[in-house]
């Protein structure tokens, strides 16, 4: 049995669509500039309805994590594995694992630089995962 | 014209505590609710108020015959009975009821009558948080910490400081769960579940409930020999997911809280003699001591490190053992309120001299929401 995946909602069906396709797509107010994550169809800062979705860097920084050292039986996942936030370069966290990587305090360093990896999961899913920047693809 | 003062009549807590697989979670809540009916000498008639969370108020209601005026089933996590404390004060002072009986039971360990946990797919946690493998609270409660521990230079020890000097109040407290003395080594060489937080820095997982009546001051001069007075209350809520908090090394949920408990009881952090922080994991009581006022950011680990939150410390901190060493059933709020209630009646297991002033803290979700109640034994 895979991950537990997304069931994307009208509201988050663009950045679902986008990880598919390898955009990591976040949204932007039209009327005060933030940046924000995750998806709902006005500015959490501002409330303004005029927003857009615009593809982000892909980059960011690990901001803080923990290392599950005991999977959930038949999750597809293989402990000890990270969990982290990540701060985007454009502002917004998001939850995510950190793969390409040992899953170690040693390697897992926080500020590290990271960019974003697109695990295909299938069709219509593709997952935000990040990497050390540089890592190999 | 100042508003009547609203008191604490009746607490107990489940008969059993630990490992219950003889009932259910409305059974839990019932057991708690008789026991605490026993404590204030009332009986269901005499209770038009029904709150409590995880449960229907209205199945709590119809089990004990309780015909209700007024109904709060607020379920923002372990802090909800602070919520129910804070809603019921209002409600009696309003008028639209009298005697409040609040309600928790939990078959955290047996899963007696339990509904399933899980999130939809299509929610917010569902889509962003559970493909990335977290396995409940122990991998996602945690995660601030390593950041706070960064940004403060807080060490592993300190960290793991605060489980020991949880365990020796629990060496005091017969209904503890946990009771041998445990050192820091004993707890850093303790199984990692996910890094940094080991066994002993999670809390426990147990069956069990309890329950409050709140009524008027004036009612319970009359009722009771101990009333506990509600002197100040505050809530407040943040994000549902933590990935989401504005800082991960302060809540701001607790900060609001807290802040709206103490003004509006009228007293100052020197004034209070006895504190619960809501203790799920080992990092809560470094959050809740910093967010709270009790110390400045980044100096709680220190706090605890130098015993000041241990017994015989200047500021008794989680004197039943806590989440940690009493009994967590999953929402531990109940059992903190608990605490606070023996501690001011001067029944506590490990009491503090003179007690008059305590203030309980609780957590909702992972730093989601928050509830403070500060109490009194002092008539107002």
């Amino acid at each position: 049995m895979p991950r537990s995946l997304p069931e994307p909602t009208p509201e988050t069906q663009h950045f679902w669509d986008g990880t598919v396709v390898g955009e990591l797509r976040l949204q932007r107010c039209d009327d005060c500039g933030s940046a924000y994550f995750p998806p709902r169809p006005f500015c959490p800062d501002c409330l303004s309805r005029s927003v857009q979705v615009f593809s982000a860097s892909g980059r960011a920084s690990l901001h803080s994590y923990v290392i599950n050292q005991r999977a959930a039986p038949d999750s597809g996942f293989e402990a000890p594995y990270s969990i982290a936030v990540v701060e985007l370069e454009e502002g917004p966290r998001m939850l995510t694992n950190i793969v390409r990587c040992p899953q170690t305090p040693e390697a897992l360093l926080l500020d590290m630089p990271l960019e974003v990896h697109f695990e295909k999961i299938s069709d219509a899913i593709a997952l935000p995962l990040f990497r050390p920047a540089g890592a190999s693809p | 014209m100042s508003l009547q003062s609203v008191a604490i009549v009746g607490a107990a807590e489940t008969t059993k505590l630990g490992h219950i697989p003889e009932l259910s979670v409305l059974g839990l809540h019932t057991d708690a609710a008789l026991n605490t009916l026993a404590d204030a000498g009332l009986t269901a008639g005499n209770i038009d108020g029904v709150a409590t969370a995880g449960e229907s108020p209205v199945a709590v209601a119809h089990q004990l015959g309780i015909h209700p005026t007024w109904v709060d089933g607020t379920s923002v996590g372990g802090c909800s009975f602070m919520l129910h404390v804070r809603h019921a004060v209002a409600a009696i002072q309003a008028g639209q009821c009298t005697t409040v009986l609040i309600t928790h039971g939990e078959s955290g360990k047996s899963r007696i009558g339990a509904g399933w946990r899980g999130r939809a797919a299509s929610s917010l946690a569902g889509q962003f948080e559970a493909p990335f493998g977290p396995t409940g609270a122990p991998t996602l409660f945690t995660l601030p910490m390593l950041r706070y521990m960064k940004d403060f230079a807080l060490s592993h020890e300190q960290l793991a400081m605060v489980s020991v000097v949880q365990r020796e109040w629990a060496a005091m407290n017969p209904r503890a769960s946990h009771r041998d003395p445990i050192t820091v080594d004993d707890v850093l060489s303790s199984r990692m579940i996910a890094y940094p937080f080991r066994m002993l820095m999670c809390c426990l997982v147990t069956d069990g409930g309890g329950a409050l009546i709140l009524t008027s001051g004036e009612r319970a001069h009359d009722l009771g020999p101990r009333p506990v007075y509600v002197l100040g209350s505050g809530e407040s809520a943040e994000a549902p997911m933590i990935s989401q908090m504005q800082d991960l090394t302060t809540s701001r949920a607790f900060r609001t809280s807290g802040r709206q408990a103490f003004q509006q009881a009228g007293i100052g952090h020197a004034d209070v003699d006895h504190l619960m922080i809501y203790d799920a994991f080992a990092h809560l009581p470094i959050y809740g001591l910093e967010d709270l006022g009790f110390c400045e950011r980044g100096e709680a680990g220190s706090f605890i490190w130098e015993r000041n939150t241990a017994p015989g410390g200047r500021l008794p901190t989680n004197t039943n053992g806590g989440g940690l060493s009493y009994m967590h059933s999953g929402m531990y709020g109940m059992y903190a309120l608990q605490e606070s209630v023996r501690q001011l009646r001067g029944s506590a297991p490990a009491q503090v001299k003179d007690a008059a002033i305590s203030l309980c803290h609780g957590v909702g979700g992972m730093f989601a929401a928050a509830g403070t109640v500060l109490l009194t034994n002092e008539r107002p």
